[in-house]
């Protein structure tokens, strides 16, 4: 039974996470919020934004990550800009709560909350395109400027199957991550090479036995069917 | 941006952020632009920089006050009911999962020199010494009628059509002195002046049903709940929601000039030599100062504090009512404090707001009563800005112009006037009936 009662004190305070994806209420947040409260070593939740150009390939990341799949001319980020993907790293689990930019970074206009609470980021850039390299640099600074400083952050050198076509050396990018304490890769979300490796790394690089995100325990609200009899306003003052 | 859109929205208020974020669900293509280079316009929360910048003319805050990026000074301070208009919307629209929430500890209100707890239940009532022995039993008397009043009920009803019965014979009816009266009226209804006590009893009932549900939901202090980091969170979970469905955004866009035909009919937006097409503009009053007009002021003080309002109970967020009458005054005092526990302040720190509908220039002198309230503080600015709203005939110019944000303390206003634009927007009207009476899966 996955369903769990428990009592805060009162002088705990109350955290309330507005949820309206009714699938997930039964499972999830239940557990998440327990672990939470009880500060378990072994499961961690942790909100992961990704950045860069347009078109380098962050929602291909995601997609590929979350769903194993790849299109060939996907669209500019339309509909969902929010996944969530479980991993087991070693002993423990870490449930990514994916951002993606929703377009919203074309004219510099990310919203703070992107960055709020987050525990990684990815960088992506098109090994094809230059430009693109460096503008990863200029979101590195931004992450710098805007994200909590213990964040883990990875460079994703992405469309790495487009060897014949490569603008950015392998070298120039990892000489980059190195002096600015980034772990660096090469991926392809076409090819799936070093995909799923990524989203491992960085699941294994977060601290533990902490929560990096937001304050914890408390209580979730939900959309949901009502269960069982509530208390009505009469008895519960 | 020389394209053409189906909506341009100007201002990244909530009211248009909102609006912006349901009309790109809707399909509609969306260009959201803001003269700042922040989101938020009037909503916005500002950090101690801009706070500085604003009022002070300086972007050098005292260091004393801690970092900068730790402050986040709502500019419309207000609280959301719990079960109220705005939480519906971010379920219907599911921007809830951008967001994180914290119950509002402590509800109280000003009586006879004293702040008291707001009794919102027939308990309560019982307990509250805002009342006498006799007038605790009338007043629970009264509670449970409200409590029990179903609208599609009429056994409920006992024999009175509220639609017709005004409040105050309501009241009459059971013998409440004009001191339960004041309180329930300014407190639990949340009624800013004292006309609805010659309005139709069924408002201010649904009022006070709201409070005890909204109350009931978390089991807090209550009816209210704060989103972590301050409202400006809001506007930008709301401008999310906007782009995920395809808005396009651009912020620090000098000028957003608004371009008309021949006809008056709006054809697009001017800014840095470039115009973007659009069949209507949804705006806030500061994009078309030709099309609104006046009708208020508020006045408000801002503080920084290093302790809770005192007689709250330790509150780290709290609001507190001063109905008018207790001042003599023509519309209720609000303050309002929220501090490190909801992240708008670093730790140890709080930030109390004394906000009115001003009744003169002198927002010292008129905001004392409630300064008073809050004993010694480490800062404060004063302010006072003019509330607007649009005289324009949308039907005839494709101009959609919300109203500035008012004094009240929660977002039930602000969300009919979102609803009323959107339904003359797009001819619709939105469906807010998502499930509410589940509250929490932490509170069984």
């Amino acid at each position: 039974m996955r369903h769990f009662c428990f009592r805060i004190p009162t002088t705990t305070i109350h955290l309330l996470r507005l949820l309206a994806d009714t699938k997930s209420l039964f499972q999830k947040p239940t557990d998440d919020l327990l672990d939470m409260a009880t500060t378990g070593p072994s499961n961690l939740n942790a909100k992961l934004v990704l950045l860069g150009d347009m078109g380098a390939g962050k929602s291909s990341l995601v997609l590929r990550f979350v769903k194993g799949q790849f299109l060939e001319f996907q669209e500019s980020t339309i509909g969902a800009a929010f996944f969530s993907q479980t991993l087991a790293v070693n002993d423990a689990t870490v449930k990514f709560e994916i951002w993606d930019t929703a377009g919203q970074e074309r004219y510099h206009s990310l919203a703070p909350m992107y960055y709020r609470g987050a525990a990684a980021a990815i960088i992506v850039y098109d090994i094809t395109n230059m430009d693109s390299f460096t503008r990863a640099k200029k979101w590195v600074q931004e992450l710098q400027k805007q994200g909590n400083p213990n964040m883990v952050t990875a460079l994703a050198g992405n469309k790495a199957d487009l060897e014949e076509k490569r603008n950015v050396t392998t070298e120039e990018a990892r000489v980059y991550a190195e002096e600015n304490s980034l772990f660096f890769m090469e991926t392809s979300a076409k090819a799936a090479t070093n995909v799923n490796d990524i989203f491992h790394e960085i699941a294994k690089r977060l601290p533990r036995g902490q929560q990096p995100t937001q304050n914890p325990s408390g209580m979730v609200l939900v959309d949901r069917p009502t269960q069982g009899p509530r208390a009505s306003a009469t008895c519960c003052s | 941006m020389d394209e053409e859109y189906d909506v341009i929205v100007l201002g990244t208020g909530l009211k248009e952020c909102i609006l912006s974020g349901l009309l790109s669900v809707d399909g509609l293509k969306v260009l959201h632009m803001d003269r700042n280079d922040y989101y938020g316009g009037e909503s916005t929360s500002l950090n101690l920089i801009q706070l500085w910048k604003k009022f002070r003319g300086s972007d050098k805050p005292p260091a004393h006050l801690g970092s900068s990026r730790d402050y986040n000074v709502d500019m419309v301070p207000k609280f959301i009911m719990a079960n109220g208009a705005l939480v519906r919307v971010l379920i219907h629209t599911d921007v809830t999962k951008y967001l994180y929430f914290k119950a509002v500890d402590g509800s109280f209100v000003y009586n006879k020199g004293k702040v008291h707890k707001v009794p919102a239940t027939d308990m309560e009532a019982l307990k509250s010494p805002l009342m006498g022995i006799f007038e605790k039993r009338r007043a629970r008397k009264f509670f449970i009628y409200v409590q029990d009043y179903n609208e599609n009920d009429p056994k409920t009803h006992e024999g009175m059509d509220l639609t017709r019965v005004t409040t105050k014979e309501l009241i009459a009816k059971y013998g409440l002195d004009d001191n339960t009266i004041d309180f329930i009226g300014h407190a639990l209804a949340l009624h800013r002046d004292d006309r609805y006590l010659h309005e139709p009893a069924l408002d201010t009932v649904k009022r006070m049903k709201l409070y005890a549900e909204s109350l009931a939901r978390f089991q807090g202090g209550s009816p209210y709940i704060y989103p972590l980091y301050g409202l400006g969170e809001l506007p930008q979970a709301f401008a999310r929601l906007s782009a995920v469905y395809g808005g396009t955004y651009m912020l620090n866009k000098p000028e957003c000039k608004v371009e008309f035909d021949e006809e008056g009919k709006v054809c697009g937006v001017t800014s840095e030599g470039e115009t973007a097409k659009c069949k209507k503009v949804v705006c806030d009053p500061s994009y078309l100062p030709n099309k609104v007009r006046k009708v208020g002021k508020v006045a408000r003080a801002i503080c920084i504090m290093s302790h809770p309002i005192p007689n709250t109970n330790e509150s780290h967020s709290v609001q507190v009512i001063i109905p008018q009458k207790q001042l003599g005054r023509r519309s209720d005092m609000y303050l309002f404090c929220c501090s490190y526990s909801h992240n708008v302040a670093p730790k140890g720190k709080f930030i109390a707001f004394v906000s009115t509908e001003a009744e003169s220039d002198q927002p010292e002198i008129e905001l004392k009563a409630g300064i008073d309230l809050l004993g010694p503080v480490d800062e404060i600015f004063y302010d006072v800005y003019d509330r607007f709203e649009p005289v324009n005939e949308p039907s005839l110019d494709n101009c959609f112009i919300s109203n500035s944000y008012d004094a009240t303390t929660h977002f039930e206003s602000t969300v009919i006037d979102v609803l009323n634009m959107y339904s003359m927007i797009t001819g619709k009207v939105l469906d807010l009936n998502v499930d509410l009476s589940a509250a929490s899966a932490a509170e069984e």
